[in-house]
């Protein structure tokens, strides 16, 4: 369907409603992962591996069980054996079996009656390891003499006589590579670097969950998806997904790295072993720094052929990406994929490495993969634009991917909006403000695919008339309301007459979680689709009272009325006068919907930064901050804003402060907020937001998703804009005041 | 270890409960007392999720011993509302978007009340500043600090 078949004028699309769940949130009310309890629930503690990677000889529980109130202690013989391929990565993860393979790594977990109790007694269990060579750097992972983390984890992808911790190699790509080269008249090619990063949310990971011998269980946890939850855990301990009922609470953050588990079968296992008791595990801000997801770190190789005009002739990739020592935990593929999705250049070539390394077992953060790959291709197209004299957002426009070109990564385009992008961000005041001495402005474009996956949506209508709504996406930033505005809109009824609820596993079908920007994507579609069929059901009901045919019937404004003058001249019946009247009428009315979702619409964004650096110390400060990205349809334009500014946000932090310090023992050196610094408001300036929309015509309002792209921009765009004000490059992040002053002081011995 | 008796008075309420001597104010308040509202999010005094005021003094709960609210007064979040009738903050944080998860947002809104207590009309640098204390990883601060200041000046009469 063309954008202009889209309707564009909406009686609550658009608008900005309170959020259904804000009251609770403001008062303190809603409740999170650690905020219920349970009779007799006792509280567990996990024994961590202090060491980067170390055999573990022996694991003596016994004091701590000879201490009163210590009901259990599990360790990984309390596990199935015979797991294969991701559940098995997920069993390991959640307790290490011979070997701990990371600082942090779980060997044991105890419940007791009390939280001091169980963290006493988690001092109690003594291991005994013998410490093994680690590797923490992806290049070193990758050198001849990097120490061997699991022999036999690598795929058939990967080419003959490399190290054994490279587990996967990628490669694709179009074109004729020499040609494309050979025409530029510009080749560079540059090496970028970035360290792992936290998704940060303010939340631990926190549950409570209980299950019994027979293998029945429940769970309240923070999760991203509660039918993840369920099918982990069910592979993990060895039950029947059916059996276990996960109920998603209040969810503080998530950003990718609550759509997996990493402690919650713990729970599970302990309550087992206890008699059935329920058992409540919340991690330290520690231990989600140390065993949580982050992301990935990268090493990247980028080259670049352009035209003096500013035409891009042919780029090529070489990326190298840990998340771990699990294979298939890095975004490696999703960045390659993404590095050159803005552009159409003849020629293309990607490739790819996932390597192993003693780190936490990585897992998404928004956008996976995307930002590291901007870093290095929007660096490097940044230099070659100054290199030229050309204006570095006119040649991305020059370049930029438009409907029916193919993408970098394979497919064609359907409608997207990068054009209208870059020309809103050009024509943007921020750009015409004058900088001072010290001062650069940068900026870069950004790319995610977008997601829609398995989703299922039930819709009930009330006898009173208003709308009750179960979703199985989990609420992160504000998709209650606008899941309640696109189903008041499409009823025609008011939106606070909509109730959406988050549900627990036993109520829907299986739901994906909340991921890749799906959810008001998704279940948006699904509600819509859902509301329909509860809608041609109230007709059917309106045309039996009438004695008309169903198709002569009509919904308007909320009601049932008259298709035409033809159908007979009968009052509106309201969705409050057919509610009231169901029970008699044919009985209950609802709607649901199942589905993959298609239609998916891509998301590209563009950033421009001005910063000041403090030439002193490196210091970098954000003067003025401009996110403008395609939102397809903005249904809560607050909220969208909010993902633009919280994107940008956490981009900033990856680009300027924040890291995985690791000491040469191989532990992870700041597994504090005060040491794993993310921006805090006086870091800050606003955030300026600019709303493109060019509906995707895969979704009944133009949705796209909005919530990945905008942490891709800010890492180059940061690198940019202090190369602009200090004509120092920095090509490994983050670019904190020492490394920017180092930069500083060899740019000017020149 | 034997437990310490705690009477104090939270949101206005006399309170008592045990405390084990290790256990946080933060601790009493969520398990002892069941204000969840009180969030956790590092332990460490980094993050301001556990704000509360103590006779009237901004501290991070997680850095105070349960038995050092002996004889004191302690206001958390879910003290803030009148009755039926929200904190001029706790609207204008609905109406602005200033949570998206809401997590932090209760150790937000104390922060932010204590600093308007003080000082009711900062500028943006200073709601910054003052706010330097109180992680939020989703929103970037924009709409908190817009909030803040807009209830700062209803508070005012300044609308």
């Amino acid at each position: 369907m063309p954008k202009d078949d889209l309707k564009t004028t909406y009686r609550l699309v658009g608008t900005r409603p309170n959020r259904p769940d804000g009251l609770d949130k403001v008062t303190g009310r809603a409740r999170y992962g650690a905020d219920i309890s349970a009779p007799g629930m006792l509280h567990a503690a996990v024994v961590r591996s202090p060491h980067a990677h170390a055999r573990i000889i022996r694991i003596d529980a016994s004091k701590a069980l000879a201490l009163e109130g210590v009901k259990a202690v599990i360790t990984r013989a309390d596990f199935p054996t015979g797991l294969t391929g991701e559940d098995w990565n997920l069993q390991e993860n959640t307790l290490a079996g011979d070997v701990a393979l990371y600082d942090g790594h779980a060997v044991a977990a105890v419940a007791a009656t009390s939280k001091l109790l169980a963290q006493d007694a988690a001092r109690l269990v003594e291991v005994e390891y013998e410490v093994l060579p680690h590797v923490i750097d992806v290049d070193a992972a990758m050198q001849p003499d990097a120490p061997v983390i699991r022999a036999g984890t690598a795929d058939h992808s990967v080419p003959e006589g490399m190290h054994p911790n490279v587990v996967k190699y990628i490669e694709f790509g179009h074109g004729d590579m020499d040609a494309g080269f050979a025409a530029a008249d510009l080749v560079r090619a540059q090496s970028y670097k970035t360290e792992a990063t936290h998704q940060g949310y303010i939340e631990p990971h926190a549950c409570l969950g209980q299950m019994g011998e027979d293998g029945k269980g429940e769970m309240w946890v923070c999760t991203q998806g509660q039918w993840y939850i369920r099918r982990m855990c069910s592979a993990v301990l060895g039950t029947e997904a059916s059996q276990l009922r996960v109920t998603p609470s209040e969810i503080g953050g998530g950003f990718g790295g609550k759509t997996t588990i990493f402690m919650e079968p713990l729970a599970l296992a302990l309550s087992r072993k206890a008699g059935g008791r329920p058992v409540k595990l919340v991690m330290s801000r520690a231990e989600v720094l140390r065993a949580t997801g982050p992301t990935a770190s990268a090493s990247m190789d980028v080259k670049m052929g352009m035209k003096a005009d500013g035409s891009i002739t042919a780029a090529s990739v070489n990326f190298r990406m840990q998340g771990g020592a699990f294979i298939g935990s890095s975004p490696v593929g999703e960045a390659l994929s993404c590095a050159l999705a803005c552009y159409t250049v003849p020629a293309v070539f990607h490739q790819g490495y996932e390597v192993l390394a003693n780190r936490p077992k990585a897992a998404a953060y928004r956008a996976p993969g995307s930002p590291m790959a901007a870093f290095a291709v929007e660096s490097l197209l940044d230099e070659m634009c100054h290199e030229l004299g050309l204006d570095p957002l006119a040649v991305r426009l020059k370049n930029a991917a438009r409907e029916g070109a193919k993408a970098s990564y394979g497919p064609t385009y359907n409608r997207i909006g990068l054009v209208e992008t870059l020309e809103a961000t050009m024509a943007h005041a921020n750009l015409k403000v004058p900088l001072g001495p010290n001062q650069g402005r940068g900026a870069a474009a950004g790319f995610w695919f977008n997601h829609g996956g398995e989703t299922s949506v039930s819709l009930a209508i009330g006898e009173d008339g208003t709308v009750t709504v179960s979703v199985g996406t989990p609420d992160v930033g504000g998709s209650r309301a606008s899941l309640g505005m696109m189903t008041a809109e499409t009823l025609g009824i008011a939106y606070e007459s909509v109730r959406v609820n988050i549900v627990e596993t036993g109520a829907l079908g299986v739901n994906e979680p909340t991921h890749g920007s799906r959810a008001t994507f998704a279940s948006g579609l699904a509600a819509v689709e859902a509301a329909k069929q509860a809608i041609a059901q109230m007709c059917a009901r309106a045309a039996a009272e009438w004695g008309i045919d169903a198709e002569a019937v009509e919904w308007l404004d909320g009601a049932a009325v008259p298709a035409g003058p033809n159908a007979g001249k009968f009052p509106p019946m309201s969705i409050a006068e057919i509610g009231a009247k169901m029970g008699s009428t044919g009985g209950p009315i609802s709607g649901h919907h199942e589905v993959t979702a298609g239609g998916v619409g891509a998301s590209f964004g563009a950033h421009v930064v001005d910063v000041e650096v403090d030439p002193e110390t490196g210091r970098t400060t954000v003067l003025r901050y401009l996110v403008v990205q395609d939102a397809g349809r903005a249904i809560h334009p607050a909220y969208v804003e909010g993902q633009y500014q919280g994107g940008a946000v956490q981009g900033i932090g990856w680009a300027l402060n924040e890291e995985y310090v690791y000491g040469a023992d191989g532990r992870l050196q700041n597994a504090v907020f005060l040491d794993y610094r993310i921006p805090v408001a006086s870091d800050l300036p606003m955030i300026d937001t600019v709303i493109v929309e060019v509906p995707n015509p895969g979704h009944p309002y133009g949705v796209r998703g909005v919530g990945e792209t905008g942490i891709t921009p800010p890492l180059p765009a940061l690198a940019n804009a202090i190369a602009a004000a200090t004509g120092a490059r920095l090509r490994s992040l983050p670019m904190s005041p020492p490394k920017v002053l180092a930069a500083i002081k060899a740019n000017a011995r020149g | 270890m034997s437990k310490i008796h705690v009477t104090t008075t939270v949101n206005g309420d006399a309170v008592e409960f045990l405390a084990d001597p290790r256990d946080t104010l933060l601790d009493c308040l969520r398990d002892q007392l069941g204000l969840t509202g009180t969030k956790e999010g590092c332990g460490t005094g980094d993050c301001g999720a556990c704000s509360v005021q103590l006779d009237g003094v901004l501290v991070c709960s997680c850095l105070v011993l349960g038995a050092e609210a002996e004889g004191k007064t302690v206001a958390t979040v879910e003290g803030l509302s009148n009755g039926p009738d929200l904190h001029p903050l706790q609207r204008k944080f609905i109406e602005h978007a200033a949570l998206q998860c809401g997590f932090c947002t209760p150790g937000i809104l104390v922060a932010a009340n204590a600093l308007l207590t003080q000082n009711p009309d900062p500028t943006e640098t200073e709601v910054r500043y003052w706010l330097a204390g109180n992680l939020c990883r989703c929103t970037g601060y924009d709409k908190i600090i817009r909030a803040v200041m807009d209830a700062g000046a209803e508070m005012r009469g300044a609308n």
